[in-house]
């Protein structure tokens, strides 16, 4: 047994983390950084920095991932790494000559305290960044927050180094998504499109870590979101951000520098979510709800009728990031399913844990934070034992051990293929998640039911 | 002197940074010292990683240990289960412990969570041992793991060893000579277990896919008696009494020299550097350590292993080198020994490294690789992508050898790839590894995938590089060698 050591009886920790649930603050940031067009993120750190989170992020999207570091030595951590940061920006356009350089900060550039703003507004004065190319920094301090910290904090500081109000609208709305796969940026525009809505949307890593096989090596693949269409945010009629915890913070300084209107709204996973934010954009925009939206509206909904009975009172267990973990919830008690765990190393706030109690009910076991671990959610998984359980690549072990399906979300997935590609957002999206479901529940049945009970109409 | 000029080539776009000039060699063309053991020039998107990298990869397979990421909870998270050395019984390697330092302990120190963690842990899983492992914050904020592992190991009555790996101390080199360090203070601490006269210790294999397994295999067959694997499905207890053992057979050189120094000058053990990969090495390395036992009949028990299973190999490779006869391959590996052995065993798939380079070689190794490869030949050391996927365009090398972030650059740019990495699932050491590798290099590089491949399709149209993307033109002779292969293939198993 893979994780022969977790015992039955929920042992109290006081320090120990053990498989965790969540990761640190600077992949969140070159995640998000990579979603930006002609955009290359920098860490500014020590080398393994850079180096795992781009194994990791390869792991994940099997893409290149390309990210530079400032390669901190002895030396940088006592005399601090502005000297490297220089050598970095001038190499860097040199090099590879990218649009943007997005620099985020790691635990040791943090700790030695090196001032970015100061380092980077002194290498504007002194000509090492070419005109017209911009580099910008966030703070990512890994012993703060999580990845989805380090994403939300990349996407804030393009809009607190770039963006600008002409004053004159651009006709367009602001999409802030929080960590969701390339695929759910790609569905999410689709609905806008669908709805005849212009927007932009801050990052859409859709065709930069899902890009085609196409022969070459591109340095900067086609997509993300353009510097010009970064500028003119603060142009735009609306900001909507979709997640509560990955999602706040741009639009809200959207709203208070330049004065643009914002609503946060869940991510739209599952039919109620999505219905939320069709309403939402058919308030807001004032344009009816197109007919290719309602039919697969209908269809979802249709598919949920059909084989709800194979899915209702299932028991799900969830671990992942706040966001996706509650709109997986969400998917789940509107399809009857009982939520019973669920789980986020990443800080959420009370309110929001709260929130999640209500959606999920008096019997869900919520917990997110400190030792809100992968440990964590196997014990509790040992004392009441769900039909499915949803989580990570790290959520095997439990899965395996227990002998529970699971259905991957989340980050990272190094074992499956297809999250990057297939969305679980919107209608199309929910269909997919529901087959999912419905799928490996009713594979579990025809596993282990008993011979008579074999069942060919489902 | 530095003559490093590229003209006429497919990716023009790309030169070379002056800082790395002396980083990028081409052999028969340039003459001057590759310069290498550096530091990565900052901002450039670098292959390596850092000093706890080193660490981290050393001590892992050391079962029956735990291993605490004394750090913000991403060292830990990126290093969990980080690669698949297989452990014949326990399994604690494989959990992720970290003590997920938070602001808190930024600020008032990581000393009291450090010990709350060991305590928590040593009265949970009763481990043989304990690793901590120090990462760049730890080595800012300052705390004292030595003192809080000495006082752990005293109260718990098991070794707990600091391992000082804070990143930003040097390469993913100074990790190695950190965890060598610390495997060093458990070295000589059991001096009862009786260990036989012939008897040696595996020194830098990490029992990936098992291949520690298939070599203590070999040297059973020999009457050579393992007394520790150091790392690949290690243990404490075995390490405790490594001093005992006669000689040490140091793989991956970049990793384990500095052990075997060490318990050379402190217990005179002679060690010997040797590489399980390829025919040569493999064979060489059974040799040099059958020559230098006591009981002479070892080197007669090794001449017939050779003599078995030589032939039978070679046997079975002959339909692979048929099918991959004149293609080009680029290697780009961690430590510079792999790449020599690649080098080798390429070339007894018919084919020729046109690039080559490592994350960590020194001088002597690029001279050496200088010596074994043939005139055009790039040799890079700590490259990057760019740098990477232009001399492969250049070179039309069809087939890249590496890790995890060369996988997607290989395949975008349409040729075949075989992970020599951590990511490896079937061994790749000893002859078995040979043919597994013959096996992964063919089926990769024969794909009909390929067909679709815009890369391919293209080079097929431009006859002038036929030689390298060469056709079959008989359809017959090659589903004969298909058929060989598959036969091949059924015979081993």
């Amino acid at each position: 047994m893979y994780l022969r050591h977790t015992p039955e009886k929920i042992i109290e920790r006081h320090a120990l983390t053990i498989n965790a649930a969540k990761t640190c603050q600077p992949i969140g940031a070159m995640y998000a950084a990579l979603g930006v067009h002609n955009c290359l993120p920098h860490s500014h750190g020590s080398q393994g920095c850079c180096a795992y989170h781009r194994s990791s992020l390869t792991r994940h999207y099997n893409d290149p991932i390309m990210a530079t570091t400032s390669s901190f030595s002895e030396g940088s951590s006592v005399f601090g790494g502005m000297s490297n940061l220089n050598e970095a920006i001038k190499n860097i356009f040199t090099l590879y000559n990218p649009d943007i350089i997005a620099v985020h900060t790691t635990c040791l550039s943090e700790v030695i305290g090196d001032d970015l703003g100061q380092i980077i507004k002194n290498a504007y004065q002194e000509g090492r960044v070419p005109p017209g190319k911009v580099v910008m920094h966030t703070n990512t301090p890994s012993f703060k927050g999580s990845h989805i910290t380090g994403f939300s904090n990349m996407v804030t500081s393009f809009v607190s180094y770039m963006t600008k109000k002409s004053g004159k609208p651009n006709g367009c709305i602001n999409i802030i998504p929080s960590f969701i796969e390339p695929s759910d940026m790609t569905e999410i525009k689709r609905l806008l499109t669908e709805m005849g809505i212009k927007f932009i949307m801050l990052p859409d890593t859709s065709d930069v870590v899902n890009g085609p096989m196409d022969g070459k090596f591109h340095m900067f693949p086609k997509g993300g979101t353009t510097k010009e269409q970064i500028i003119s945010m603060g142009d735009s009629s609306l900001t909507i951000g979709l997640g509560q915890i990955g999602a706040e913070a741009a639009p809200k300084l959207l709203n208070s520098k330049f004065k643009v209107p914002m609503e946060l709204s869940d991510l739209p996973i599952g039919l109620k979510a999505t219905d939320e934010f069709v309403n939402l954009l058919h308030e807001k925009c004032g344009i009816a709800v197109p007919e290719t939206l309602e039919l697969e509206r209908g269809q979802l909904l249709d598919a949920m009728i059909d084989k709800n009975q194979y899915v209702s009172g299932r028991k799900v267990s969830i671990v992942g990031d706040p966001d996706i973990v509650l709109g997986m919830c969400q998917f789940c008690v509107e399809n009857d399913m009982k939520v019973i765990h669920a789980v986020s190393g990443t800080p959420t706030s009370e309110a929001w844990e709260a929130r999640l109690r209500e959606i999920c009910g008096p019997q869900a076991v919520v917990k997110t934070g400190e030792r809100a671990d992968m440990f964590y959610l196997h014990q509790l998984i040992k004392n009441e034992r769900p039909d499915l359980l949803m989580g990570n690549t790290y959520a095997k072990g439990i899965a395996r051990d227990e002998d529970i399906p699971l259905i991957r979300i989340g980050y990272p997935i190094y074992d499956r293929m297809g999250q990057q590609y297939m969305p679980v957002t919107g209608y199309r999206g929910g269909m997919r998640l529901f087959c999912k479901v419905l799928e490996t529940l009713m594979d579990r049945q025809d596993r282990d039911c008993r011979e008579e009970d074999l069942e060919f109409i489902m | 002197m530095c003559a490093v000029s590229y003209t006429g080539g497919v990716n023009n776009m790309f030169e070379v940074l002056e800082a790395r000039k002396k980083q990028v060699f081409i052999n028969g063309q340039d003459d001057f010292e590759v310069s290498c053991n550096k530091a990565s020039t900052a901002g450039a998107v670098s292959q390596r990683a850092c000093v706890f990298c080193g660490s981290r990869v050393v001590l892992y397979p050391i079962a029956d240990a735990i291993h605490v990421i004394h750090g913000p909870i991403g060292c830990a998270a990126y290093t969990w289960d980080l690669r698949g050395s297989s452990s014949s019984g326990p399994e604690l390697h494989r959990m992720c412990f970290s003590t997920d330092i938070r602001e808190n302990e930024v600020i008032y120190g990581g000393e009291k969570k450090l010990y709350a963690v060991l305590c928590e842990l040593i009265d949970k899983y009763k481990p043989n041992g304990a690793f901590v492992y120090g990462t760049c914050i730890v080595g800012l904020i300052g705390d004292d793991m030595d003192a809080v592992c000495r006082r752990v190991s005293e109260e718990k009555g098991i070794p707990v060893l600091s391992v000082h790996s804070e990143g930003f101390k040097g390469t993913k080199k100074d990790g190695y000579r950190a965890a060598c360090d610390a495997l060093f203070k458990l070295i000589g601490t059991d001096d009862t277990t009786p260990v036989s006269k012939d008897s040696i210790n595996i020194l830098g294999d990490f029992n990936l896919a098992g291949e520690t397994w298939l070599i203590e295999n070999y040297y059973k067959r020999m009457g050579v008696e393992v007394v520790a694997t150091i790392t690949g499905d290690g243990r404490i207890g075995q390490l405790r009494r490594a001093h005992r053992a006669s000689l040490n057979v140091v793989q991956c050189s970049g990793s384990m020299i500095h052990l075997a120094e060490m318990m050379k000058e402190k217990y005179g053990i002679p060690f010997i550097r040797v590489s399980y990969f390829g025919i040569e090495d493999m064979t060489q390395a059974l040799y040099d350590v059958a020559e230098r036992m006591e009981d002479k009949s070892i080197v007669e028990k090794t001449r017939a292993i050779v003599q078995h299973d030589v032939p039978e190999l070679l046997r079975k490779l002959e339909p692979y080198k048929q099918a991959l006869q004149g293609k080009t391959a680029a290697a780009y590996v961690g430590g510079s020994f792999k790449a020599f052995s690649l080098v080798k065993a390429l070339r007894h798939l018919g084919m020729e490294t046109v690039v080559v380079g490592s994350q960590t070689g020194t001088k002597e190794d690029y001279d050496y690789l200088k010596s074994i490869t043939v005139p055009g030949t790039v040799i890079l050391d700590d490259t990057n992508p760019l740098e990477l996927s232009k001399f492969i365009l250049e070179k039309g090398a069809e087939l890249l050898i590496g890790g995890v972030k060369e996988r997607p650059i290989a395949y975008k740019m349409g040729i075949g790839f075989v992970d020599h990495n951590h990511e490896r699932k079937e061994p790749l050491a000893c002859y078995e590894g040979m043919l597994n590798f013959a096996q992964e290099v063919y089926t990769s590089l024969m794909s009909p995938v390929w067909k679709y491949s815009p890369a391919r399709i293209r080079a097929a149209q431009l006859r002038d590089r036929s030689e390298l993307f060469e056709e079959k033109e008989n359809p017959e002779r090659e589903s004969d060698i298909h058929t060989k292969i598959a036969a091949a293939a059924g015979g081993q198993k």
